[in-house]
């Protein structure tokens, strides 16, 4: 009874957003406020019909409720309660529920806090909202109901994947939904300007703050699932250029340079048109991720063909908004003027130079990720694109972006001093020249490569404070006045340091252990002990253990350092027993930046040997702090004073003698 | 054909699924590190075919140990590493390289990041330029005028 009333509050949903969309936008068109002032409401009954909807389907999944197919697909009466709730979004029809429920959310926090937009453009902006969540409210009821009864029902489920048993999937797609969904709002406010044929510097200050969350969600997800690849999938990668993740990372790419343009925008009135663009484009690849994911076809051009259903209405899907949007940009952009001169080298320069970089690399990506199937479709050859193309191109376009960053902040508005800003920076570049030459020291052997990585993390990890020592006057200011100019400044400007900080962070994992990680492989025995980057790890021995919906064989290993034991590694092979499945659990210790990581291989037949691999990670860690930091960045710049207050109104006085003057 | 392109799918789910990757075991590394390190970075470069995005140095896929075994034997042989790229290509086909080579089929893939800088400069160039003759309007004088009430009102208003 109540998985019915679940699924009826889905189908009132698809209503509500279909009256979302339609009424909001007649009300604009003909000038009725009533109409106009319904689309908050409307918004907020989207949300809650999908809210229901989205909880009946979890009570399903808690109460191991195996009438509904979905249930039985993927979920099994045994299961740990957290893994049966995660498991709701660990399936194409319930992924797709959670997308839309946190687009309805967008929807709702628009007409939440959207009470400073002139009416007209919140309207707008609802309305557009309500457009995407009516496509895909109804491509789940058409293709995807999650609410299929089943009859009759088993007594047992089929589990779900092992490898999604993990906290990783409670809390990764989540977060990069709320990213990747959350592009959504810069879309509605990009159609809704270019329907409206208005923009201008308030736009870019009323749509920067979603950005920025949207922004910090997505990083948030991206690192995440890069960690959570790291340690379940046990060969100690943290990224493969899979078209999976360039799914998630080309629209973070787009919605990097996003934040930057609006910056141009707000400040200058420039960059408009491409502001506008960059806003379509991030949702665009949004919306193309999840056709790639959602579609199947990825595994092969084949396989999407087999079953075509669900690919071909995403496809459709795709096709209207991307065409749609950039069929209204071709008619519109045109009617917005662009403001504000400057010269090449200016803030506003810098931040061009930042989108040429970033968005040829969204372009690299995605035509790396979609050549082999653009190939196949057209020759019927197979080729691949991987890990080693990527690292090829993408690498070197982003090495004069990350030796530009600290410049930026440096250059002034309109027009800059770059020989100014060098000045300020060569300190900086002192420590980054040391720090190369100390890994050419100190790591004999080490490539140089690695020690100009090296060089430029520093390079940016210092440097991108430069703008902050230069403001607090230190040191000829003092401590105590250093301090009150240091708290007195805007939190954007701590948002930027800590931001390429953290780019500056990840770069320097990310060298770290490209260049001096090191590898073990070998067979051993209870009690056989080897030596690994100075520690000596000794195999203890194993034991059988019983899970609560599997069996696993757990190794102890003891790490030592000069003959102490530091720390215990217990890695695992595990038995998923209802699929059958066999997973390996790694097994990490941290120290300091570093890992040591454990991932047990196959028994060697007839003895009481095991193939164990032995990694040393060295500031391998930094490849998340980097992005954690980012994002702190991106909250300092979130809580700044300008995009707290909102949009400014013109004081009563300028009214007045502005309405004297017309 | 396509029996073969669905086995292989078939396959690829069951080794895709199969976590925990093995890739290479201790009895397959050679004695000379040197020559190790060689194989290892030729395997960073191959596919292995029946998994989904999988170099075979990161793969527990027979199809993957096959390959790297015999990478290893052609290098101990003496091949050069591409010898060895060239024997792994003419025997499994251009699908096997992870990294896909410089071609007419795939010129548009490699020189991507080279147009997009390209239309990207030539756009600012152009867009710098043109603003550069693009000398202010001056004021009609109507809005001359309008200039010179605001001003006057907001001497008087304003103070």
């Amino acid at each position: 009874m109540i998985v019915e009333l679940g699924h009826y509050s889905l189908v009132l949903a698809l209503i509500l957003a279909i009256l979302q969309t339609v009424v909001p936008f007649v009300g604009v068109k003909t000038g009725d406020d009533r109409q106009v002032a319904m689309a908050p409401n409307l918004a907020f009954a989207v949300f809650a019909a999908l809210a229901f909807s989205f909880t009946v389907l979890t009570w399903a999944y808690v109460t191991s409720d195996f009438s509904l197919l979905n249930v039985v697909e993927n979920s099994h009466s045994q299961k740990p309660m957290l893994y049966k709730i995660t498991g709701v979004w660990g399936n194409h029809e319930g992924s797709m529920m959670l997308w839309v429920l946190i687009l309805a959310l967008f929807g709702a926090l628009v007409a939440l806090f959207g009470s400073n937009l002139p009416p007209s453009l919140r309207a707008m902006v609802i309305s557009v909202q309500g457009l995407i969540a009516t496509a895909f409210t109804g491509f789940i009821l058409f293709t995807s109901n999650p609410f299929e009864r089943l009859s009759p029902a088993p007594f047992e489920g089929n589990d779900l994947n092992p490898i999604l048993q993990d906290v990783g999937l409670a809390i990764h797609p989540p977060l990069l939904y709320l990213g990747y969904v959350g592009f959504s709002i810069c879309f509605s406010f990009a159609i809704a300007a270019l329907i409206e044929g208005r923009i201008d510097a308030a736009w870019a200050r009323w749509v920067r703050p979603w950005t920025l969350a949207a922004w910090i969600f997505l990083t948030a997800g991206i690192a995440m699932g890069s960690y959570w690849a790291y340690y379940e999938l046990g060969w100690g990668g943290w990224w493969f250029w899979d078209p999976v993740e360039n799914a998630s990372f080309m629209p973070w790419l787009a919605g990097t340079a996003l934040l930057h343009s609006a910056l141009v925008m707000e400040k200058r009135e420039a960059l408009k048109v491409w502001t506008v663009l960059l806003a379509i484009l991030a949702f665009s690849l949004s919306l193309l991720g999840t056709f790639l994911v959602r579609s199947g076809v990825l595994t092969s051009v084949h396989a999407f063909a087999t079953d075509p259903t669900r690919g071909v209405v995403i496809l459709g899907i795709l096709v209207f908004f991307i065409g749609g949007a950039l069929i209204l940009f071709a008619l519109r952009s045109s009617s917005l003027s662009n403001g504000g001169m400057f010269h090449p080298i200016s803030r506003e320069g810098g931040l061009v130079l930042n989108n040429l970089v970033l968005t040829t690399a969204t372009a690299t990506v995605f035509v790396g990720t979609l050549y082999p199937l653009a190939v196949e479709a057209v020759t019927g050859e197979k080729i691949s694109v991987g890990a080693p193309y990527f690292d090829a191109t993408f690498v070197p376009l982003m090495v004069p972006l990350l030796l530009a960053v600290p410049f930026g902040p440096l250059l002034a508005w309109k027009r800059g001093d770059i020989y100014g800003a060098a000045q300020r920076l060569y300190v900086f570049a002192g420590i980054a020249l040391v720090a190369g030459l100390v890994t050419l020291w100190f790591a004999t052997g080490a490539p140089v490569l690695a020690a100009f990585g090296i060089a430029i993390g520093f390079w940016l990890l210092f440097g991108s404070f430069a703008e902050v020592w230069q403001k607090s006057g230190l040191p000829k200011a003092g401590l105590s006045k250093a301090a009150a100019r240091l708290s007195g400044m805007p939190r954007s400007v701590w948002g930027t340091a800590f931001a390429h900080a953290g780019l500056g962070v990840a770069v320097l994992g990310i060298v770290s252990v490209s260049a001096f990680q090191q590898e073990r492989v070998l067979r051993m025995s209870p009690g056989d002990s080897t030596e690994l980057a100075g520690y000596v790890i000794s195999f203890d021995n194993v034991e059988a253990r019983e899970g609560p919906n599997f069996t696993e064989d757990v190794a102890t290993f003891v790490v030592y350092r000069d003959s102490d034991p530091i720390a215990t590694i217990a890695p695992a092979k595990r038995l998923y027993t209802a699929r059958g499945m066999p997973t390996t659990e790694a097994g990490i210790h941290t120290t300091g930046f570093s890992q040591v990581y454990v991932a047990l291989g196959d028994p060697v037949e007839g003895t009481d040997q095991i193939v164990v691999r032995l990694w040393w990670k060295p500031q391998v860690t930094l490849i998340w702090l980097g992005p954690v930091l980012m994002m702190i960045g991106g909250l300092f710049s979130l809580s700044d004073r300008r995009l707290r207050i909102g949009a400014p109104t013109p004081s009563a006085k300028r009214r007045e003698t502005l309405a004297a003057a017309e | 054909m396509d029996v073969m392109r669905r086995l292989l799918l078939a396959l690829t789910l069951v080794f895709a699924t199969v976590g925990g990757a093995h890739a290479v075991t201790p009895d397959e590394i050679l004695q000379d590190p040197a020559l190790e390190q060689r194989a290892r970075d030729i395997s960073a470069k191959l596919r292995c075919l029946v998994c989904q995005n999988q170099s075979i140095d990161d793969s527990d896929a027979e199809l993957a140990h096959d390959l790297r075994v015999i990478v290893r034997e052609r290098i101990v042989q003496g091949d050069t590493n591409e010898q060895v790229m060239d024997y792994v290509v003419s025997r499994y086909g251009e699908f096997v390289l992870l990294q896909p080579r410089f071609s007419a089929r795939n010129l548009l893939l490699w020189a991507t990041p080279a147009i997009g800088l390209l239309l990207g400069g030539i756009t600012m160039i152009f867009l710098f330029r043109s603003r550069r003759n693009l000398a202010p309007a001056r004021l009609t004088s109507d809005e001359q005028e309008r200039l010179a009430k605001i001003m006057s009102d907001s001497d008087t208003g304003d103070r």
